[in-house]
């Protein structure tokens, strides 16, 4: 059978695609991978239609055997890649023979490691998808030692040039995921291991800007935050000078979008990630741009934060 | 109604009302349907609609203002649902207690009123039902109760609900229904969707 068998789960590890759009007016959250482009990369790097289910590991990664041969690819945070206890390549499409071990292992930078297998993981889709959603509990539990996880028919039509072509992007997506992943700022290089380099987010302003004073505005806009280890797959939230707000009245929950930071009462910032509730009732000071949400989402635990206004977007004050 | 940016994709309408959110949400619906709006997500709140998933949110905002509210048609009434409960709530007492009455009238108000769903948030297929006077807003507890059973029936604020599945929770409890609120192999997966009119009918425990 097609499959994998878990051998060491890791410290979170999760079925992720694209999540469930659409049904947020139900209150069912989108889900979804954390940093969707890294699952889409290692999606197509098998050959798969970018949308196929993977596992989103957290850290630690995990260690699986493979129940027949099978084609895989890792992106993500860039963490060591082993099979049958030889080191391949992250961010390229490698075989696993039948019964040989697949490990990824601790991430040297970033927080979550994707891997993708020609036919996609295929457990039973909920509600469209078959993303595990921490916040509602929909979709399949987290991995655990000795599931077995079933992974689908390799795709009849991989896509032009096929998986072992090395198709455009095979060759740099390991070291550019490496680079952008943690930084977000893509200025190259290699970061030593366990480096800290500040994740800039740009930010569009909030629905709820009008809430905050305008010193809270400029510190937002400047100070620096760290990403709290009490961050998770809903948010990402930060530790550094509290935004104090002009407006006290209770705000009535109102519809918010990923991306969103979020200022509850502690009036430390938090910005919403991929299981976000779907309505909150705290004010939206500012909207992460949605091409570096996945560097919020891979932003470790002490990790540097700060935001920066989107050039050329007025509506700050 | 007055249009708030919610970022690159979104748009957030704040209304002065309830009723207001419901046009809107109606009139959104119905552009969507249509392929007049193209977007992800239509999320009605309590004041608010978030449009999300939008190309151009500045237009959309901008087509959206030349409206006035006014011709936003109200929405056609929603389909209909009948909740049995028991009402045999721990916080049945104080909730009489706040509305000066009796457990019966209690009920009977409960009973009494019809509902619709004004929007849908807190856990899948919770539903906030709007319907009862002002003057009958109840505080939530002080402190929330770690685990309130699937179909327990509450009131906070403005709104009753029915918890579709058990989780921490805050409200004040007067009943219990048996009925399914959230299935994910339905279609919808949800049992009251915003628009819904809701009864309840007391049914003996």
């Amino acid at each position: 059978m097609r499959a994998f068998t878990v051998l060491r789960p890791g410290l979170l590890s999760t079925v992720q695609d694209r999540g469930r759009p659409g049904l947020a007016y139900l209150g069912i959250p989108r889900s979804g991978a954390a940093d969707l482009p890294a699952l889409e990369l290692a999606n197509r790097l098998v050959g798969n239609d970018p949308a196929a289910a993977g596992l989103e590991f957290t850290v630690t990664g995990a260690v699986l055997r493979a129940e027949e041969s099978l084609l895989v690819a890792v992106t993500g945070a860039p963490a060591p890649v082993r099979v049958a206890g030889a080191e391949v390549p992250h961010g390229a499409a490698v075989p696993v023979p039948a019964g040989a071990e697949l490990a990824v292992g601790t991430a040297r930078t970033g927080l979550r490691s994707y891997l993708a297998v020609a036919g996609g993981i295929a457990v039973p889709p909920v509600l469209g998808s078959r993303a595990t959603d921490t916040l509602s509990g929909l979709g399949p539990a987290p991995l655990r030692k000795g599931d077995t996880v079933p992974v689908g028919a390799t795709p009849v039509a991989p896509a032009p040039g096929g998986p072992a072509a090395a198709p455009a992007g095979t060759a740099s997506a390991g070291p550019r995921s490496a680079e952008t992943v943690p930084g977000g700022t893509g200025s190259g290089g290699s970061t030593p291991p366990g480096a800290r380099r500040t994740v800039v987010l740009r930010v569009h302003p909030g629905p709820r800007v009008g809430w905050f004073t305008a010193p809270a505005v400029r510190t937002l806009l400047s100070a620096d935050y760290q990403a709290s280890p009490t961050s998770n797959r809903v948010g990402m939230r930060l530790t550094g000078p509290p935004l104090a707000r002009s407006v006290d009245a209770e705000l009535p929950s109102e519809g918010v979008v990923l991306g969103a930071v979020q200022v509850p009462a502690s009036g430390e910032p938090l910005v919403f990630l991929a299981d976000h509730p779907t309505t909150g009732g705290y004010p939206v000071i500012a909207v992460v741009d949605p091409a570096d949400v996945p560097a919020a989402a891979q932003a470790r635990p002490g990790t540097p934060v700060r935001f920066e206004p989107v050039e050329g977007v007025s509506g700050w004050t | 109604m007055r249009t708030r940016p919610a970022g690159p994709r979104a748009i957030l309408l704040e209304c002065a009302d309830a009723a207001e959110v419901a046009a809107w949400h109606a009139e959104l619906r119905r552009r969507l349907d249509s392929g007049a709006l193209v977007a992800t997500d239509l999320v009605p709140a309590a004041r608010t609609v978030l449009v999300d998933g939008v190309a151009d949110p500045a237009g959309l905002a901008e087509s959206l203002a030349t409206m006035s509210a006014g011709r936003a048609a109200p929405p056609e009434p929603g389909t209909a649902v009948e909740l049995d409960c028991v009402y045999d709530g721990p916080d049945l007492a104080e909730v009489a207690e706040l509305w000066r009455t009796s457990v019966d009238g209690v009920v009977a108000r409960h009973t009494g009123t019809e509902f619709r769903v004004a929007f849908c948030g807190f856990s899948p297929g919770f539903g906030y039902l709007t319907g009862l006077p002002a003057e009958f807003a109840v505080p939530r507890r002080d402190s929330p109760r770690p685990r309130v059973p699937a179909g327990a029936v509450g009131l906070a604020g403005e709104y009753s609900g029915v918890y579709p599945s058990p989780s921490p929770g805050g409200w004040r409890l007067i009943g219990r229904t048996g009925a399914v609120l959230f299935d994910p192999s339905a279609s919808p997966p949800a049992l009251l969707t915003p628009g819904t009119r809701v009864r309840f009918r007391a049914v003996p425990g």
